[in-house]
C-alpha cells in the first residue's frame, strides 16, 4: 500500500522527518515575513493569555461544581441566578479593548507591507503562473526563465527588493515562500504585486498555494537569493543565447523536428513556443518539473519519455520517442547549459 | 394549576399499534408530513452522509500518512477532498441541524407541526434528492481535463477551474444543479422554521420567554435567506457561462475570477454560522439542564445570537486576504472578523457563568457540551489569529486553516451534534442510548480529535498547503501528517461505535419516559417518542422554563424574568 519513490534513501527522509523546515513561517529571512512573524508573536502572546484565563476558569468550575449528590438520593437543586448586567457588561468592554489594540497593531503591518516605499533601483520580476509550473520574466534584463527564481540578497544598508508582479496563464494559483513572505494570489486578468527581500544568501522554498488542477501538490517554488556579484553573473549568463554544441547535433534535430517546438522556447533557435518553461539554460537548473525532482539526465530523460512519470496530470503528453532519440534529447537539452 | 402541560399517561399509542407490513411503514414515511418524521429523516440521511464524508477524509488520511505515498491517484484525491468537503457542508451539516430543528421547534413552542406541514416534506426531498445528484457524479461525470468521474474543483470550485476549458465533463453541473436544489430546499425549511417561530408560539410564550433554541434558529433561518441567494445567482451565472456561452467567471474573455471569490464566500461565509449557530441552540438547552441552573443572561445570549449573525454578512472578504484587494480592504474585513469575536466571546462567558455555582452532571451528553465548550474556545482562538489579515497571508490554505475550520466543524459543531443526539435520542425514540458505550464514544473520540486536528496546525506553521495529494519528503511534515492520520483511525472506530450505541439501543436501551433528564422545555412535557399530534392539550407558559414552574410551584420562574407580567396571565397562574 504505501511505496515511496525518488528520495536518496529512507534514513535520510527519517531524519528530516524531525529537523527540517526549509518552509517553516516562524524562521523568517525578509522584511515581510519578519514582520508577520512579530505580528503573530503577539497575537499568538494574547490568545495564549486568554486560553489560560478561559480553560483555567472552565476547568475550575467543572471540578468545583460537579454534583456530589450520589445517585438515588434526593436532588436539592442549587440557587437559580437568571444574569448580571455588571458582569455582563465587564465581560462585553474588556474584549473590545483587546479587540481594538489587535486592530491597531494589524493595520500598521498591513500598510507598512502592502504601502511600502519602493526604492528606485528594485528589481522587477514578473510572475506567471502555468498549470503546473512558474515562468519567471526580468523584463529589464531580457531573461526568461521557469521554475527558479533568482534574486539578489538584499541588506539592510542597501535595501534590494525584488517586486514581484505576478498574474495567471489559466487558474488561481498563489505564491509562497514562507520564510521571505505571505503568499499572493495569481488571478487571470488581474495583476498582484508583492515584494520579497531575503537578507541572507541562501535557498527559500515553497510552494503553490492556490488549488489550480490535478497536479496542484507538484508546482513547486525555489527562490535563490544570491550575492549582488553572483545574481549579476546569472544574468549575463541568462541573457546569452542557447549554447550550440556540435556533439549533440542529432539531439537537436530530434527537438526541432517533433512537438517540443510548439511549446518550448530556446533561444537563438526555431523553438519559440510559449506554452511550456523555456529551455533556454535548462541545462543550468538544478531541478526539473517544477522542482520536483533533480535534473539528471535520468531524470530529464524519465520525465521527457513521460512526464506523468513524476507528475501525473501535468500538460506535457508522453512524447512516444524511441529510446535512441529519448537519449539523443536528453543529451541535447543537457547541454543547454 | 389549570395550566399543566398535558403528559404522559394520557397518551402512549405506540404500544398499540399493530405489526404493519414493511412496504406500509415505506409508503408511510415517504408521503409523511409530520415534522418528527420528516425531523428523523433528515438526521438519517445525514448520517448516511456522515458515514460516506468519512470515510473519504480517512482515504485522505491514508494517502498522506507519509510523503510521496501512491496509495490513490492525484485524481481520485482530488475527487475526495472536494466530495469530502461538499457532502460534508451541504448534505451532513445542513441536514442534521435542520433535522433537530425539524422535530424540536414545534415541540419546545408547543405546536402540533409546523406552519406549513408540505412544505417541509418538499424541501427534505429535494434536498435529499440533490445529495444523489452529487454523488451521481462519481459515475456520470468526469472531472478536470483528463481527471476520472466525481467532482474535482474543491468545494468552493473556484474560477476559472470550473470553466468548460478546464472541467469539460459534466461533474461540474452535477455539483451546480445539487447546489441550486439543496438550496430551494435549504429556503423552504428556513422559511417554514421562520413562519412556525412567529405564529405557532403556544399561548403565554412571548419572544422573551422563547427558548433559546428556536430563537437562535430562528436567526439561523434568517442568515439562510441571506446566504442562499448569492449562492443559487453564483450557480446559475457558472451554468450560463458553461452552456450558454456568457463570461461572468470567464477569464480568457474579460470575466471575473475574483467575482465568483465574491459570491462564493458572501454565501460562504454565513453559512459557518448557518451551522455553528444550531450548535450554540443545542448547548443553551443542555448545558443549563445538565447545570441544574437556568441560563445565565438570557437577553445577552439573545442579543449576542442576533449580533453574531448580522456582522457575520460583512465579514466574507477574510476569506479572500491573499487575493490582493489591497490594505483597505484587507483592513475592513479585518476589523469585522475580529469584531465579531465579541459576542462569540459573551456566549462562552454566559455558559461559564452557568455552570458556575451548578451541580454540574457527566452524562455522555454534557461530557460533549464540555468538550465543545473547549474546543470552540481554542477554535475561536485560532480565528482570530486567522482574522489579522498579515498573519492569514502566512496560514491561509495552509494545513493551519484546515486545523482551524476542523475544530469549528468537528469540535465545536459535531461535538454538540452528538451531546444533542444523547440528549434527545430518547425524546425521538422513547429509550435511552446506552451511557457506557457512549462514554467509550466520547473519550475515543476526544482522543482521536485531538491526535487529528491538534496536530494539524503544525504543518500549517510548517508551510504545508492544503488540498495537495502528496508533499515532498524534505519539508519535516512527515511525523505531523503521520500523527494526523493516526488520530483518524480512534475517529472512525469512536464513530462506529456509536452508530452501533444507536442501534442497540433502538431495540434493547432502557425505556426513557418522558422527561428522563429532568428538564425544563415543553417536549419533555409529553410522552417519549411524542404522538403524532404532540400536544392533546395545547400548553399556556408563564416563564422560559415551564416545566421548572410545573416542579417547583413554590419558585416559578416567572418570578424573577425581566419584564412586565400580562394580568391575565397571573390569574391563570392563580387560578
Amino acid at each position: 500500500m504505501f511505496s515511496t519513490r525518488g528520495s536518496s534513501s529512507s534514513t535520510a527522509i527519517a531524519l528530516s522527518a524531525f529537523i527540517a523546515d526549509p518552509t517553516n513561517i516562524f524562521r523568517p529571512a525578509g522584511t515581510p515575513a519578519s514582520s508577520i512573524f512579530s505580528l503573530s508573536m503577539l497575537v499568538l502572546g494574547i490568545t495564549a493569555a486568554i486560553f489560560l484565563v478561559v480553560a483555567g476558569i472552565l476547568t475550575f468550575v467543572l471540578i468545583r461544581y460537579r454534583s456530589r449528590d450520589s445517585a438515588g438520593e434526593t436532588e436539592q437543586e442549587p440557587a437559580q441566578i437568571y444574569g448580571s448586567n455588571q458582569i455582563e457588561l465587564s465581560w462585553t468592554v474588556i474584549p473590545i479593548l483587546i479587540v481594538v489594540m489587535l486592530f491597531l497593531a494589524t493595520t500598521r503591518v498591513i500598510y507598512t507591507t502592502e504601502h511600502a516605499p519602493r526604492p528606485a533601483d528594485a528589481l522587477d520580476v514578473t510572475v506567471i503562473g502555468h498549470q503546473f509550473w512558474w515562468e519567471y520574466r526580468y523584463p529589464k534584463l531580457g531573461v526568461v526563465t521557469a521554475n527558479e527564481l533568482h534574486v539578489p540578497v538584499s541588506d539592510r544598508e542597501h535595501p534590494l527588493p525584488t517586486y514581484l508582479t505576478m498574474s495567471s496563464a489559466d487558474t488561481d494559483h498563489s505564491f509562497w515562500v514562507p520564510r521571505l513572505a505571505g503568499k499572493m494570489d495569481l488571478i487571470p486578468d488581474k495583476v498582484n504585486t508583492m515584494w520579497i527581500d531575503p537578507q541572507r544568501k541562501d535557498l527559500y522554498l515553497g510552494q503553490c498555494a492556490q488549488y489550480c488542477g490535478v497536479q496542484h501538490a507538484k508546482m513547486l517554488i525555489r527562490v535563490y537569493a544570491d550575492t549582488p556579484e553572483d545574481f549579476a553573473a546569472w544574468v549575463t549568463h541568462q541573457q546569452q543565447p542557447a549554447v550550440r554544441d556540435p556533439g549533440v547535433a542529432e539531439g537537436r534535430e530530434v527537438f526541432m523536428h517533433n512537438a517540443c517546438i510548439s511549446c518550448h522556447t530556446i533561444r537563438g533557435t526555431v523553438a519559440n513556443g510559449r506554452f511550456g518553461p523555456d529551455l533556454t539554460h535548462v541545462g543550468s537548473r538544478e531541478t526539473i518539473a517544477s522542482a520536483s525532482v533533480l535534473n539528471n539526465p535520468k531524470n530529464l530523460r524519465e520525465f521527457i519519455d513521460n512526464p506523468a512519470n513524476f507528475k501525473p496530470g501535468a500538460l506535457m503528453p508522453p512524447m512516444h520517442l524511441d529510446s535512441h532519440d529519448l537519449d539523443a534529447v536528453t543529451a541535447y537539452l543537457a547541454t543547454l547549459k | 394549576m389549570a395550566t399543566q402541560t398535558p403528559v404522559i399517561e394520557v397518551h402512549n399509542q405506540t404500544a398499540q399499534t399493530p405489526r404493519r407490513l414493511w412496504l406500509e411503514v415505506l409508503h408511510d414515511w415517504v408521503t409523511t408530513v409530520d415534522h418528527k418524521k420528516i425531523g428523523l429523516m433528515y438526521i438519517g440521511y445525514a448520517l448516511v452522509f456522515l458515514v460516506i464524508a468519512g470515510f473519504e477524509a480517512l482515504l485522505m488520511r491514508v494517502q498522506l500518512a507519509i510523503p510521496n505515498n501512491h496509495f490513490v491517484s492525484p485524481e481520485v484525491f482530488n475527487g475526495l477532498f472536494t466530495m469530502h468537503g461538499t457532502t460534508m457542508v451541504f448534505f451532513v451539516g445542513m441536514p442534521i441541524l435542520f433535522g433537530f430543528g425539524n422535530y424540536l421547534i414545534p415541540l419546545m413552542i408547543g405546536a402540533r407541526d409546523m406552519a406549513f406541514p408540505r412544505l417541509n416534506a418538499f424541501s427534505f426531498w429535494i434536498s435529499a434528492f440533490a445529495g444523489i445528484l452529487l454523488y451521481f457524479s462519481y459515475v456520470g461525470g468526469s472531472g478536470l481535463d483528463g481527471a476520472g468521474s466525481a467532482l474535482d474543483v474543491g468545494w468552493f470550485a473556484y474560477a476559472p477551474l470550473t470553466a468548460r476549458v478546464f472541467s469539460p465533463g459534466h461533474s461540474t453541473d452535477y455539483w451546480t444543479l445539487s447546489l441550486l436544489l439543496t438550496g430551494v430546499g435549504s429556503i423552504g425549511t428556513a422559511l417554514n422554521i421562520v413562519a412556525t417561530i412567529i405564529c405557532m408560539r403556544c399561548p403565554g410564550m412571548k419572544m422573551s420567554r422563547l427558548p433559546l433554541l428556536p430563537w437562535i434558529y430562528l436567526v439561523m433561518s434568517g442568515l439562510t435567506f441571506v446566504a442562499i441567494g448569492p449562492l443559487t445567482a453564483a450557480q446559475i451565472m457558472l451554468m450560463l457561462d458553461r452552456y450558454v456561452g456568457s463570461h461572468f467567471f470567464d477569464t480568457q474573455a474579460g470575466g471575473s475570477a475574483v467575482l465568483w471569490m465574491h459570491f462564493f464566500w458572501i454565501f460562504g461565509h454565513p453559512e459557518v454560522y448557518i451551522l455553528v449557530l444550531p450548535a450554540f441552540a443545542f448547548a443553551n438547552e443542555i448545558i443549563p439542564v445538565f447545570s441544574r441552573k437556568a441560563i445565565f443572561g438570557y437577553p445577552a445570549m439573545v442579543a449576542a445570537s442576533v449580533g453574531i449573525g448580522f456582522i457575520s454578512l460583512g465579514v466574507w472578504a477574510h476569506h479572500m486576504f491573499t487575493v490582493g484587494l489591497g490594505p483597505g480592504e484587507n483592513t475592513f474585513f479585518t476589523l469585522a472578523t475580529m469584531i465579531i469575536s465579541v459576542p462569540t466571546g459573551i456566549k462562552i462567558f454566559n455558559w461559564l457563568a452557568t455552570l458556575w455555582g451548578g451541580k454540574i452532571q457527566f452524562t455522555t451528553s454534557m461530557m460533549f457540551a464540555v468538550g465543545f465548550l473547549f474546543q470552540f474556545l481554542i477554535a475561536g482562538l485560532t480565528g482570530i489569529m486567522l482574522s489579522a489579515a498579515p498573519f492569514d497571508w502566512q496560514l491561509g490554505n495552509s494545513y493551519f486553516v484546515v486545523a482551524h475550520f476542523h475544530y469549528v466543524l468537528v469540535g465545536a459543531i459535531l461535538f454538540m451534534i452528538f451531546s444533542a443526539f444523547y440528549y434527545w435520542y430518547p425524546k425521538m425514540t422513547g429509550r435511552m442510548l446506552s451511557e457506557k458505550l457512549g462514554k467509550w464514544h466520547f473519550w475515543l473520540f476526544v482522543i482521536g480529535f485531538h491526535l487529528t486536528f491538534d496536530f494539524m496546525h503544525v504543518p500549517g506553521l510548517l508551510g504545508m498547503p492544503r488540498r495537495i495529494y502528496t508533499y515532498e519528503a524534505d519539508r519535516g511534515w512527515m511525523i505531523w501528517n503521520l500523527i494526523i492520520s493516526s488520530g483518524a483511525v480512534f475517529q472512525t472506530v469512536a464513530t462506529l461505535l456509536f452508530v452501533y450505541n444507536m442501534v442497540w439501543s433502538y431495540f434493547r436501551g432502557p425505556i426513557a419516559g418522558p422527561d428522563p433528564w429532568d428538564a425544563w422545555t415543553l417536549e419533555w412535557s409529553v410522552s417519549s417518542p411524542p404522538p403524532s399530534y404532540n400536544f392533546a392539550e395545547i400548553p399556556t407558559v408563564a416563564s422560559r422554563r415551564p416545566l421548572w414552574d410545573l416542579k417547583h410551584p413554590e419558585d416559578p420562574d416567572s418570578d424573577y424574568e425581566m419584564g412586565p407580567v400580562h394580568p391575565e396571565e397571573t390569574q391563570k397562574e392563580g387560578a
